[in-house]
């Protein structure tokens, strides 16, 4: 449980980051709270010989929120996210969420970039950010790009992001005033990954359903936004009927590995009624 | 007069004595992050060490190459079983009578065993050399199931004792076979199973867990080359057997061995034995004459130091329709893993196993214990218990259980029907042992009443009601226990371990101004003897508890005794305390004769001072009777005060306890919900109640882990499952319910003060309640038996063999 020799970095500027990154092409990481790497670090999953910390670089600090557009800077901290009072105001399945994510103690380090940026499917923030229709902005020497949550994850630490580049921020389109929304996550104890979790937020119109997204954790090796989840909500009036077929879409698209969390089976079980609970949360919460 | 005895209860609470819930002195260092543990110890020019450990269940090793290893900067030396073989050290004896490979001999017997031991500058450079140590291996089948071990084709583990026809227990019927014991009359327990009006079978099973104390196990060894002396800090529950053992080992000679324990961050008995890192250690300097320091990590601590548990238990009863049992038969499948490491005193293979008639009167009973070998971490501890009380504990609990279902009676009135009467005390099993005093009965009404338990059950019944209905998808369940335990181990006549008697001791010095330091065989690893232990004697000799420091754990100056394990400190240790009192009060008794210039019989105690009788106002204090005897020749009797107390127990003590739990559980899910948790403990006298509630809670605790979800288990190939933090389940305060605790006071006859001990109690009567309330909940809907752990894909997959899951 002793990690291999590194050499560390605290550049100050994005630019001295990507340089150090590229410098070290190949044998550089970034680190930002450092609570998924350096596990996997102390294990020698993982063995960079160059740790480039990101938490002094002011530009992938803070949180902006305007009516149509939430941005949230690579190294805010969950805590951070949690303490928000305007994100929450737009937002509130960010709080939620992150008050399900590991314990306090890590949340006061673990970013939100280094939680959506990580690739581990236990990760809870994929899914949201899937949910929310984000786009992860990415910075390398090549400029900047933007990728959409929906599209980034691969597989299990594979993502669309190149080894240089830097995630600096999220943006999310913020979400209709008055909907619905709720994060459900069974774990073992506090500070586990899930064992099945789903988010929902939706809007109702005079009965109806009018938008609605739904997305899973830890069910797969990626996030999975489950659309056809959504699609048999849309329209519909949320009735059991309509639960009922979202929970079975949902179901379907799973693919869970077995493991002390529970064998698959089980997983695939326990993500439907996550999905259930939290449509029928969702709903209790529409404005 | 009342003045009087305000005064009197003044100077009785100044001493802090039995009954005090005494702040625990521990805690001041504890709680400012300034306790000395061993990884604490640091030693001019310490090396360290690390093992390179098999990734193989089972694999033959064809080669190891040091090479890179030794190549890189920092590294001193590279020991594998060829370096030990000169020293015949390549093994060590277990504490069961086996032997353990100390490096792995030609073949490796489960994941993660030792194969090479690094020595290095620092741990960095030691954990880099581990991974560039080359071990070529040939992959063998391995057996991780117990109930394949002794089939015909099954693998040979043990190539080393495969000629071996008898063990340390007897013969052997197979090459994986290391026992077979039995206790009781089978004849008349087959007699009552055939006779008998109702019976009923279960295969209970109790996983394999690990005590996994905060500290992990770990040394330091230091040989000084001078005078040849060797000095071993460690992690160790019994400093003084570890001295024994590495003095047999080593050839070095006894008294040239110092063992010391420091700080320890819990045990469980997780420290009882003797691991590889120790031997590595002190093979190491005294090879490289600096000291050497090996700290497992988490991992390691998880999978190769000793495990508990992992009993598969048959066990029968025979009744009357009205509910009298009238016999237990048990078979034990007992999983041991690769070598034969369990700690139990050396003529009980399978501990006090027998104790599983629990607190019933069993007319007849007969149990069959079968060890096997298993490609899995040796161990077999006494995880927070007395030597395999647990698990009898857990087979009779949810036997009782089994028969209330197949009744159809009501589980708490079963009990009531079975329990040993208070006027059968001292009362003799069936399997042999003499429990030296009880009061069940009230024990258990006083539970039902806290809990109120008619009204619970009428609540389970609408809960039941509307669970048919469709309105609830929620299942309550109540799950009672009754459990007694056997404890303080013990009675020379038949307690050894390796042929040390299992006595322990106590020596006292007053010193000239009045205060004092005793000084025991035992160790704490966090059971807070220096606060509990100066109790007793504030009581037995009045001095104040805050004016006597309590010294265990470095074998130079303790005196012999055989260590911390199985709630074995207080009735042993304890016990030897009051006793060294006594003798300091006797001779004091006579200085005090010569003081007051009367004879010694006209003399009475009176909480820290002898009086003339009928004259109070004529007494001497123990302060001022120890300043004499340093200061003044006082005819016949020789200087000074100071005793010393070994004591060997005639009997074991016998803790026992009432425990209700209420568990909701949501069907969709398989979580499960403590709702309540009800602990009632009888340990005797009660020496300081603060910190028996707080040995309670941590059991409880630790109880609600193991039925909740502890498990390490492998999978078809040896894997070890469960291994690390993430898996394995170790609660926070989040999980954690609320203890309600409670209790009546039973003293032992046979204690000098009367103490039964406690600290294992929650766990061996915590497992079977919250089992007994998630076996509970389904009752109504067929299940007699559920495996432990109970964690939610377990319940779930229950509840879907029951149909309820929809
Ligand atoms: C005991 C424990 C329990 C946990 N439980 C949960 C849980 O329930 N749910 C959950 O979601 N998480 C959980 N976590 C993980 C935790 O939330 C991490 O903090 C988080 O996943 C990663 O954030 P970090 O800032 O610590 O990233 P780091 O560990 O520093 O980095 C993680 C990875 O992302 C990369 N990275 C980080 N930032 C960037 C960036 N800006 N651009 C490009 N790459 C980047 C790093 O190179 C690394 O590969 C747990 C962690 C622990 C230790």
């Amino acid at each position: 449980m002793i990690s291999a020799a590194f050499d560390y970095h605290r550049p100050g500027t994005l630019g001295e980051a990507i340089g150090l990154l590229t410098e070290h092409d190949g044998t550089a990481v970034v680190i930002a709270g450092g609570h998924s790497l350096i596990p996997m670090m102390k294990l020698r999953m993982a063995t960079p010989e160059h740790l480039v910390d990101i938490q002094d670089i002011a530009e992938l600090s803070g949180i902006a929120v305007s009516s149509d557009m939430i941005e949230i800077g690579a190294t805010v901290t969950q805590s951070d996210l949690i303490a928000s009072d305007e994100l929450f105001s737009v937002c509130p399945i960010l709080r939620e969420t992150s008050l399900q994510t590991a314990d306090p103690q890590i949340r006061n380090l673990g970013t939100i970039g280094g939680n959506v940026a990580n690739g581990d499917p236990g990760n809870d923030m994929p899914a949201i950010m899937q949910l929310l229709d984000a786009d992860y902005i990415l910075q390398g020497t090549g400029g900047t790009r933007t990728v959409k949550a929906r599209t980034f994850y691969e597989a299990a630490f594979f993502t669309a992001r190149e080894e240089g580049e830097i995630l600096t921020s999220i943006r999310i389109p913020t979400p209709p005033f008055g909907h619905g929304h709720s994060y459900q996550k069974q774990k073992r104890k506090v500070g586990d990954y899930a064992t099945a979790a789903a988010g929902v937020i939706l809007t109702r119109s005079a009965g109806t359903c009018t938008s609605a997204s739904v997305a899973l954790t830890n069910v797969a090796d990626t996030p999975l936004w489950a659309e056809a989840a959504a699609k048999a909500l849309l329209g519909s009036d949320l009735g059991a009927e309509a639960i009922g077929e979202a929970v079975d879409a949902a179901r379907a698209i799973t693919e869970p590995a077995s493991d002390g969390r529970g064998p698959a089976d089980y997983r695939t079980h326990v993500a439907g009624i996550m999905v259930q609970r939290a449509i029928q949360t969702a709903i209790s919460r529409v404005a | 007069m009342n003045a009087h005895t305000s005064a009197d209860t003044e100077r009785v609470e100044k001493l802090q004595g039995l009954g005090s819930s005494r702040r625990r002195v521990e805690d001041a260092r504890f709680t400012q992050g300034k306790g000395n543990y061993v990884d604490d110890i640091k030693l001019p020019g310490m090396l360290f060490g690390d093992f390179v450990r098999s990734p193989y269940g089972h694999a033959r090793i064809k080669s190891i190459d040091k090479k890179a290893a030794l190549a890189v900067p920092g590294v001193v030396a590279v020991l594998t079983a060829e370096d030990l073989k000169p020293l015949n050290l390549h093994y060590m004896p277990t504490l069961a009578g086996d032997v353990q490979a100390v490096l792995a001999d030609e073949k490796v017997l489960f994941q993660n065993q030792e194969v090479a031991f690094v020595v290095a500058e620092n741990r960095y450079v030691a954990a880099d050399a581990v991974d560039l140590v080359e071990v070529e291996y040939d992959e063998l089948p391995a057996l991780v199931d117990a109930f394949r071990a002794m089939d015909g084709n099954a693998p040979l583990l043990r190539d080393d004792i495969k000629d071996k026809k008898e063990g340390a227990h007897g013969p052997r019927r197979h090459h994986n076979h290391i026992f077979h014991w039995e206790e009781g009359d089978e004849a008349s327990v087959n007699r009552a199973l055939a006779d008998a009006e109702v019976t009923v079978e279960e295969l209970i099973s109790y996983q394999r867990v690990h005590p996994c104390p905060l500290e992990t196990c770990g040394c330091v060894a230091s040989m000084d080359k001078v005078n040849g002396k060797l000095t071993l800090w460690g992690t160790f529950q019994a400093p003084h057997a570890v001295r024994t053992v590495a003095s047999l080992i080593t050839n070095i000679p006894e008294h040239n061995i110092r063992i010391v324990s420091p700080d320890i961050g819990g045990g469980f008995g997780n420290k009882v034995g003797v691991y590889p890192g120790y031997i590595c250690a002190a093979v190491a300097s005294i090879v490289t004459g600096v000291p050497i320091k090996w700290v497992e990590d988490r991992i390691e601590n998880l999978t190769a130091t000793a495990f508990a548990r992992d009993y598969h238990m048959t066990g029968r009863l025979a009744a009357k329709r009205d509910g009298t049992i009238t016999g237990l038969h048990c078979h034990v499948l007992a999983d041991h893993g690769a070598f034969d490491a369990c700690a139990d005193p050396t003529k009980f293979p399978a501990g006090f196993f027998n104790i599983c008639t629990g607190s019933y009167d069993i007319p007849v009973a007969y149990v069959g214990v079968d060890g096997v070998y298993t490609n899995k971490a040796p161990g077999g501890v006494a995880y927070r218990c007395s030597f395999r009380v647990t698990e009898a504990a857990y087979l009779i609990e949810r036997m009782i259980d089994v028969l209330a279902r197949k009744l159809d009676m009501d589980p708490a009135e079963l009990r009531l029907k079975n329990l040993i009467r208070k006027e059968q005390f001292p009362y003799t099993s069936a399997l042999g042992w003499e429990y030296d005093s009880g009061d069940y009965h009230t024990a258990m009404n006083k539970a039902l009443e806290a809990v109120d338990y008619k009204t619970l059950r009428n609540e389970q019944a609408r809960n039941r009601a509307a669970f048919d209905r469709g309105e609830t998808r929620s299942l309550m369940g109540i799950g009672i226990a009754h459990f007694t335990e056997i404890v303080g181990a013990g009675p020379i006549k038949n307690c050894d371990i390796l042929g040390l008697g299992m006595f322990d001791s106590c020596e006292i010095r007053i010193h000239p101004t009045g205060s004092a330091t005793a000084r025991l065989g035992t160790i704490s690893q966090g059971q807070g003897h220096a606060t509990t232990f100066a109790q007793i004697l504030a009581t037995e000799i009045g001095i104040p508890a805050d004016d006597i420091t309590l010294e265990e754990g470095d074998t130079d100056t303790a005196p012999y005794g055989l260590g911390t394990y199985g709630s074995r400190s207080t009735p042993v240790a304890g016990a030897a305390t009051a006793m060294a009192g006594r003798k300091i009060r006797a001779k004091a008794q006579m200085i005090a004769a010569y003081l007051l210039e009367v004879h010694e019989g006209d003399l009475e105690w009176d909480v820290d001072r002898f009086q003339v009788k009928g004259n109070p106002e004529a007494h001497k204090t123990m302060k001022e009777i120890a300043f004499s005897a340093y200061n003044q020749a006082i005819p016949g009797l020789e200087p000074g005060l100071e005793a010393v107390s070994y004591y060997d127990p005639p009997n074991m003590t016998y803790p026992f306890g009432a425990y209700v739990c209420v568990v909701d559980i949501d069907v969709d899910t398989g979580v499960t919900d403590i709702r309540s948790f009800y602990a009632l403990d009888d340990c005797g006298t009660r020496i300081n109640p603060m910190i028996i509630e707080g040995q309670v809670h941590g059991g409880l605790t630790e109880a609600l882990a193991i039925a909740m979800g502890q498990e390490i288990s492998y999978d078809e190939i040896g894997n070890v499952q469960g291994g690390n933090l993430m898996d394995f389940f170790l609660p926070t305060a989040v999980e954690t319910p609320f203890w309600q605790t409670d209790h009546t006071t039973t003293p032992s006859p046979h204690h000098p003060i009367g103490a039964k001990g406690v600290g294992e109690s929650p766990n061996v009567g915590g497992v079977p309640a919250f089992s007994n309330a998630v076996n509970d909940a389904f009752a109504h809907k067929g299940l007699t038996h559920t495996q432990m752990p109970h964690d939610h894909w377990r319940v779930w997959k229950t509840a879907q063999r029951l149909g309820l899951t929809g």
